[in-house]
């Protein structure tokens, strides 16, 4: 792997509510180099968007990070800084210049008051020793890039003259303002349609390309995630249940999780209407955190008495980079290894919705 | 098009012809009338008994305004909606008034997109569930607990549930509630309006098995109303494809998929992100610009400006939705001399 722009290690993330502790990261494990784009793939709740904001210690109270480690590049020097300990000065420095965030929905991130100048080149004017006339002329140069048509004129307009197209586009020159070297992007696409999502998606691959900028894309969609990341990782109940390189994940998902996930995506102009094999049942509610493998109950390849018991750890292979916590395949998995695979084709998890869960 | 003397004529359940809607912009003290929002333009739609058709296109492009003017929660501006009753004889839906349109409304229901605002939070799901069963059958109490309790099973949720408020259910708990509501009245044709959009993956693959179980169980008609290709490709049977208040193409899904007519029909696909590894070395149509606003349709093909095969003709030309194939139309004037790509093999 190239330069190591951020490592996170078993980072935890804990909500402490009247009714208890919601465990929403729970002990994650990434790393991404210069110019990589990973991808964070799960279900609502999973704890993705949490994770990440956890990176840039954005995390609302009662939220508090509770353990773990996440390494940047220090903005003072050129060693690594961890940010869970680090004082408000050192992540104010972290926040825009080594990393920047884009959020979901571009018509509530920005500030209806201000124009998109005013916005984007305060961000400059707080990072950077330049003056207002000079940030100004960033500004629109940064709305050129990011593929705004006549940026002198938009540089004076307001958010709401803007489509949401355009506006996340100007979220992103936002985000690229100070030259981060990783840009975190939490379902930068979601609220766009899909030509318009083929647009921005097109232009962070870009940005990666030309810049070198790494990319963290949380997202919900496989087929986006499949379409700009090198690498992914899919969450489950906060933790990293697999990991590895796009492709590989995608011809060979190991996890039952990710398989049930692929499983349940109609498949683009494959003409076979084959039958959909979701995840039976529902994510467990937050309190009601399953002992062992968080997954089990909607396990297709379950096995009882180890699940329900055992935590699994992170294991290795069959390609380098790629990792799988699940029992089935540590010491050397067991016979029900692959009884598990055709199991799932047949057993549809419709109609099932509701026999579980907290209803 | 489709003339009388078509064998599969006798089959539609549901036809529009030219129908049309149009939003006055209002504008000052007095509310005069400055612009209309062209949300449909003329459509010309078709829908066969006991089939899905898909209807396809971005934001803004009318597919919502289209499945309420069938519900006739709007009223059309122009245009017939031909509906054959169970006895055979056709009705113009859009020409009858309140009354008139009493005894249909049992007969074409509604699945609303968002499960979280579609549910009163003060009712339980047997007030929601038997309220159409109460107001338009007139059934006792015990009656309405019995076949809501039965409408409950069939969509997969417990008997049991039927005294609880909707804040006890999860998003697609709720969704089943709402599909619940909707075939309560045993409906013929059941409009799904972004039914499955505001759900997660696995919840959403769910839904998805469960409306096409329905549908075979008691041999129902879906418009099944979508942004989302690759979901509307594993339901419908054939599709529509919608621009700017106007059907640009249509066809049989697995062929419109394979080879597309219209250039925006291209683009859509080609845009569709998908988690196929091999889909990564496909070449995509990033279009340039944005969905026309409906208030101001470009001239000619509205499509025109955005068109990477657009001519001189397109931009003054409206081109109208004529048969290429058997069975596929679409509005573009080189529809039969361009080689499109589709996805898939």
């Amino acid at each position: 792997m190239s330069e190591t722009v951020l490592r996170v290690k078993d980072l935890r993330t804990q909500f402490a509510l009247d009714d208890g502790v919601v465990k929403a990261v729970d002990g994650v494990d990434l790393e991404i180099g210069r110019g990589e784009v990973l991808a964070v793939v799960g279900e609502s709740g999973c704890g993705k968007s949490v994770m990440a904001r956890s990176i840039l210690r954005l995390v609302d109270k009662p939220g508090r990070i509770t353990g773990g480690e996440i390494w940047v590049r220090d903005p003072a020097g050129g060693g690594l800084v961890d940010l869970v300990p680090a004082d408000v000065r050192t992540v104010r420095q972290v926040r825009g210049k080594r990393i920047a965030m884009v959020f979901q929905e571009p018509m509530t991130s920005m500030s209806p008051m201000h124009t998109l100048g005013n916005q984007i080149g305060e961000a400059i004017l707080l990072h950077e020793r330049v003056t207002k006339a000079e940030a100004r002329e960033r500004t629109i140069e940064l709305l050129g890039r990011v593929g705004i048509p006549a940026p002198e004129r938009r540089v004076d307009a307001y958010p709401f003259q803007m489509s949401g197209g355009m506006l996340q586009r100007a979220m992103i020159a936002m985000a690229l303002s100070c030259n981060p070297e990783l840009l975190i992007a939490d379902e930068p696409t979601t609220a766009l349609d899909t030509t318009t999502q083929a647009q921005i998606l097109e232009l962070l691959d870009s940005l990666r390309r030309d810049l070198g900028m790494a990319v963290m894309l949380i997202t919900h969609d496989l087929g986006v995630a499949a379409r700009l990341a090198d690498r992914i990782a899919v969450m489950y109940l906060g933790s990293v249940v697999e990991h590895g390189d796009t492709a590989s994940v995608f011809r060979a998902p190991r996890h039952p999780y990710t398989k049930a996930l692929l499983g349940s995506v109609p498949k683009l102009g494959s003409g076979s209407r084959a039958r959909l094999t979701p995840v039976r049942g529902m994510v467990p509610h937050a309190y009601q955190r399953p002992t062992g493998c968080p997954f089990h109950p909607r396990c297709e390849e379950f096995m009882a008495g180890r699940c329900e018991v055992t935590v699994p750890r992170p294991t290795a292979g069959p390609e380098p980079g790629r990792e799988v916590r699940c029992l089935l395949y540590e010491d050397g998995g067991g016979s029900h290894k692959n009884a598990g695979l055709s199991k799932a084709g047949d057993s549809a998890g419709d109609g099932t919705g509701d026999s579980e869960g907290d209803a | 098009m489709v003339t009388a003397t078509d064998p599969r004529q006798a089959t539609a359940l549901l036809e529009t012809r030219g129908l049309t809607k149009h939003f006055p912009i209002r504008q000052g003290l007095f509310g005069r009338t400055v612009g209309q929002v062209k949300a449909l333009d003329g459509i010309d739609l078709r829908i066969a008994g006991g089939q899905t058709v898909g209807l396809v296109g971005e934001s803004g492009c009318g597919k919502s305004t289209l499945g309420r003017c069938l519900l006739r929660v709007h009223q059309p501006t122009a245009g017939e909606i031909l509906y054959r009753a169970p006895d055979g004889t056709p009705v113009d839906l859009a020409a009858l008034d309140e009354q008139g349109l009493k005894p249909y409304r049992s007969q074409i229901r509604l699945i609303f997109q968002d499960p979280y605002s579609s549910l009163n939070p003060r009712m339980t799901l047997l007030q929601i569930v038997g309220e159409p069963l109460k107001v338009n059958l007139g059934l006792a109490r015990p009656e309405i607990e019995e076949r809501v309790a039965e409408l409950l099973r069939r969509v997969g949720l417990r008997p049991e549930y039927m005294h609880r408020y909707p804040n006890a259910f999860s998003g697609g708990q709720r969704q089943r509630v709402g599909i619940a509501r909707a075939l309560a009245l045993s409906p013929r044709l059941v409009v799904a309006d972004e039914a499955v959009s505001a759900l997660d993956v696995s919840v959403r693959a769910q839904i998805l098995n469960l409306l096409k179980d329905l549908q075979e169980e008691s041999e129902l008609t879906y418009l099944f109303i979508s942004h989302d290709l690759g979901v509307v490709e594993y339901m419908a049977d054939e599709i529509a494809v919608m621009y700017v208040g106007r059907v640009v193409e249509t066809g049989e899904t697995d062929a419109l998929y394979a080879r597309p007519l219209h250039p925006y029909t291209e683009a859509l696909l080609s845009a569709v992100p998908d988690p196929a590894p091999s889909s990564r070395r496909r070449e995509r149509i990033v279009l340039r610009g944005e969905v026309a606003d409906p208030s101001r349709v470009p001239s000619g093909c509205p499509f025109h400006p955005r068109c990477f095969y657009a001519q001189d003709r397109c931009k003054t030309e409206v081109p109208a939705l004529r048969e290429i194939a058997p069975g596929r139309t679409a509005a573009c004037h080189f529809a039969d001399q361009l080689q499109l790509r589709g996805v898939g093999e």
